[in-house]
């Protein structure tokens, strides 16, 4: 070969064109949401005429238009819906549990055929990056119904002794952070345990369960078994101030659940909090360092801190406090920010005006109580409700960032000398839902996590969530287990 | 009473990387117990976090002029590799014209960034290049097993030197370094590196061999602080090659090492690597990873073969919108 041939010259890797790496939108397409113009309540099996109802708004979080209307459930409407639930419990709950289990594996199937669009239908109405809604919540809603429709012919080996009995109607009010799968955790246990349901979706992330309403019909599963009610605060506490609802479960503010706990103390109803956190990542000096600063990432960035067991608090040996900081702050500029559709997106829209203001009013709180702020210098969308990645260092333990849940992407980092001293500071708050534990010394983490008081304790991971494995808190962060078989006990009278 | 005198210990900090940055200008070794206690200061690595993150960043969408560009810039990265004892002057040469023009039709498609033969083929490598923009490697050091002694393997490495080899890819002795002999695997490379003369020294971990994470994290640092230009993930040899969390390990010791000690060392991934596809997501993890520094032929290298075909029909793909015949291009 003569080097004639060889024409290439280094002029032609222009390396302006070689040398970075943008990536370009690669956004999902909204059309596959499929939604309608409005929607009405979905009870005894059919949905309402939407004419019918007082309807409300649902706005895209990240470009605060409207998506669609949605009915709101007056107290009738919340009447009619228990009323339904009532009729359809002596033959749900008597049904064999294999029977049950049928519509169980049926509608996690669905699910599973349907990914694409509850995903899309769900990162339009909550903001959530579609990576996180296709990966983790519309899967994981597949799989709790898949693990309890397992268990729905197996109740006797549940652990609660011979033939436990459903308690009756359940009454499922469910937070806006994850619409689909929060309902999922709520509904698929209730049915497997021969429970009746009527749910309330959140005021600002109805969609999802409208859509699965559509599923259930399309599983066949006989009218009234599941209700769903949509609305505001009001169509909430007419379902808990209902006389015919035999439980109450409940997931969100620990202010609201308060309130529940005491008007359910009158009567006899059964009840579940799952209420706020301030989780706290333990850092320990020998921690995986590279694996510790992306739990620590996801453990309060994920789904925008929308994580009732975020990982709001990073608690850090001081002795390697400045390579972590480095490092987390490194990767915090590294996150993308911005239209929840687009595939590449880590980090999405803030739900709502409401919770936007919220947390910029806790870390205007934290910059005058003398915190450092160091927030990312990503660009933001013009319209919608956004806010930058933020993490604040030089946090004491008294500032409000360190004590209340901002539920936002902000994370407080502070530091300790001593295993006592972390568990001390984790401990040192009102709330008891999650914690993590990063070490690579076994020992030491079974030391720290027999003396944390959270429900769940993470070690070298932080916000994984698996059917099989119980969740909830202690303290102001609620009471009762989801998931596993303890999740069975929250629906069985035992 | 005498007045005892003591010299305080220099500060180096809690990290390595603010010991190698006390140093000043770059790591020294001076001795085997100040290789294992670097060694032993490294972060452990936790398997299933690794894997978590490469499996997370495998999701990332790479569409249209990104896509584009990424095929581009691999095709710029590739040392488009054959060792096979079958291997014959004409092989290699046929090789060569495909490495300097992937795609003769179409004068944007860049050379690939190196071809990699054994020794023997070095200097029809050379002239079979003539002028090109493209490096000759030469794997050496009883490559692939590395079981020969050192008189062996720097004969090795002194033959494709004097072939006139661009890069030497040499292999670490993984039996020394699972026995501990981590001294004899550092002065090995420390020796290699100074028969390379100017060449640049890519040196192969055999990841596949080392297994856990943990001691791909030691042996990458092992390597950089002997002072290999490059760490390579394999020899293609063993079926366990070039995976995702190994390569992750890999960019994010490269990153540590360079922020420590200033010194930048480049990462080879071999083995395994087929599709265009991978080889994105492998530009991704370098991407999030180590940075837009890597992201160039002097500091990131495919070893492959059957990779560069499928990049160019990829890359026609992107501009015609079709698939076209595998035939299209030429076999090599």
């Amino acid at each position: 070969m003569s080097s004639a041939e060889i024409d290439v010259t280094d002029q032609q890797l222009d390396q302006s064109r070689l040398g970075g790496f943008t990536y370009d939108p690669a956004p999902e397409s909204a059309s596959v949401a499929r939604l309608a113009s409005a929607y009405g309540l979905f009870i005894d099996g059919a949905f309402s005429d939407p004419g019918a109802h007082e309807q409300f708004e649902t706005l895209n979080p990240a470009t605060a238009r409207p998506l669609a209307t949605v009915a709101h459930g007056s107290s009738e409407d919340v009447d009619r819906a228990v009323a339904a639930a009532r009729r359809a419990f002596p033959a749900w709950s008597s049904m064999p549990g294999s029977a049950r289990a049928k519509y169980l594996f049926r509608i996690a199937r669905l699910i599973q055929e349907r990914a694409r669009e509850l995903a899309v239908v769900e990162t339009l109405d909550n903001g959530k990056p579609i990576r996180e809604s296709r990966d983790i919540d519309v899967p994981l809603a597949a799989a709790y119904f898949f693990y309890y429709a397992g268990w729905a012919d197996k109740l006797d080996y549940a652990g609660f002794g011979p033939s436990p009995q459903p308690l009756g109607v359940a009454g499922q009010i469910i937070p806006w952070n994850f619409p689909l799968l929060m309902a999922a955790w709520k509904l698929a246990p209730a049915l497997a345990a021969g429970n009746t349901c009527v749910l309330k979706p959140a005021e600002t992330t109805p969609l999802s369960a409208l859509v699965l309403a559509d599923i259930l019909t399309q599983a066949d599963l006989p009218a009234g078994v599941v209700n769903i009610v949509t609305g505001d605060g009001a169509t909430g506490a007419a379902l808990v101030a209902h006389p015919g609802v035999d439980k109450i479960a409940f997931t969100g503010s620990t202010e609201v659940g308060r309130l529940i706990q005491q008007r359910l103390g009158e009567r006899g109803t059964h009840l579940t909090l799952e209420l706020g956190g301030k989780g706290a990542n333990i850092v320990f000096e020998d921690a995986p360092i590279d694996e510790m600063v992306e739990g620590v990432i996801d453990g309060i960035f994920f789904n925008q801190g929308h994580v009732c067991c975020a990982g709001s608090r990073l608690l850090v040996q001081e002795s390697i406090a400045d390579e972590v900081v480095r490092r987390v702050l490194r990767r915090v500029e590294q996150l993308r920010v911005g239209d929840p559709l687009d595939k590449n997106t880590d980090v999405g829209a803030i739900n709502s005006a409401a919770q936007l203001a919220r947390i910029e009013e806790l870390t205007e709180a934290g910059e005058a109580e003398g915190a450092t702020r160091h927030t990312s210098a990503c660009a933001l969308p013009n319209e919608g409700y956004w806010f930058a990645p933020t993490v604040f260092t030089d946090v004491a333990q008294s500032h409000r960032i360190a004590r209340e849940e901002i539920f936002g992407p902000v994370l407080s980092v502070l530091t300790f000398r001593t295993p006592e001293e972390a568990v001390a500071k984790a401990n040192n708050t009102t709330y008891g839902l999650a914690c993590g534990v990063w070490s690579e010394k076994g020992s030491r983490t079974l030391w720290v996590a027999q003396r944390l008081r959270a429900g769940v304790i993470w070690a070298n991971t932080y916000n994984r969530f698996d059917p099989t494995s119980p969740f909830g808190g202690m303290r102001e962060s609620g009471f009762g287990r989801e998931g596993g078989r303890h999740g069975l006990e929250a629906y069985l009278d035992v | 009473m005498d007045e005892v005198t003591t010299t305080p210990l220099r500060s180096v900090g809690a990290t390595s990387a603010v010991r190698f940055a006390a140093h000043g200008s770059g790591p020294r070794i001076e001795s085997e117990v100040e290789l294992r206690s670097v060694l032993a200061s490294l972060s452990g690595v936790d398997a299933v976090g690794l894997e978590a993150r490469a499996a997370k960043l495998a999701t990332r969408s790479i569409k249209r002029s990104s896509k584009l560009a990424a095929l581009d810039l691999a095709i710029a990265m590739v040392d488009l590799t054959t060792l096979e004892g079958a291997d014959t002057p004409g092989r290699v040469a046929s090789l060569c014209a495909k490495a300097a023009r992937p795609d003769p039709r179409n004068h944007e498609v860049p050379s690939v960034a190196a071809v990699c033969v054994y020794p023997d083929l070095v200097a029809t490598a050379k002239r079979a290049l003539g002028d090109a923009p493209v490096a000759v490697a030469s794997v050496a050091t009883a490559f692939p097993s590395g079981r020969a002694s050192l008189a062996m393997k720097l004969a090795d490495v002194a033959e494709a030197r004097s072939a006139g080899a661009d890069e030497i890819d040499m292999v670490i002795d993984r039996g020394a370094f699972l026995a501990g002999r981590l001294g004899q695997v550092f002065d090995e490379i420390v020796a290699v590196k100074a028969a390379c003369g100017p060449a640049h020294l890519k040196v192969i971990l055999e990841t596949g061999e080392l297994v856990t994470y943990d001691n791909v994290r030691r042996a990458s640092w092992l390597a950089m602080l002997a002072g290999a230009d490059f760490i390579k993930t394999s020899t293609g040899k063993v079926p366990a090659a070039s995976t995702p969390p190994v390569a992750l390990v890999m960019l994010e010791a490269a990153r540590d090492f360079a922020e420590s000690t200033g010194r930048v060392v480049g990462v080879k991934l071999a083995g395994g690597i087929r599709s265009a596809k991978d080889a994105i997501r492998y530009l991704v993890l370098v991407n999030e990873t180590a940075g837009t520094a890597w992201l160039t032929p002097e500091r990131f290298r495919f070893g492959a073969s059957s990779l560069l075909n499928d990049l160019l029909m990829q890359r026609l793909k992107q501009q015609r919108g079709a698939y076209v015949r595998v035939d299209e291009f030429s076999g090599d």
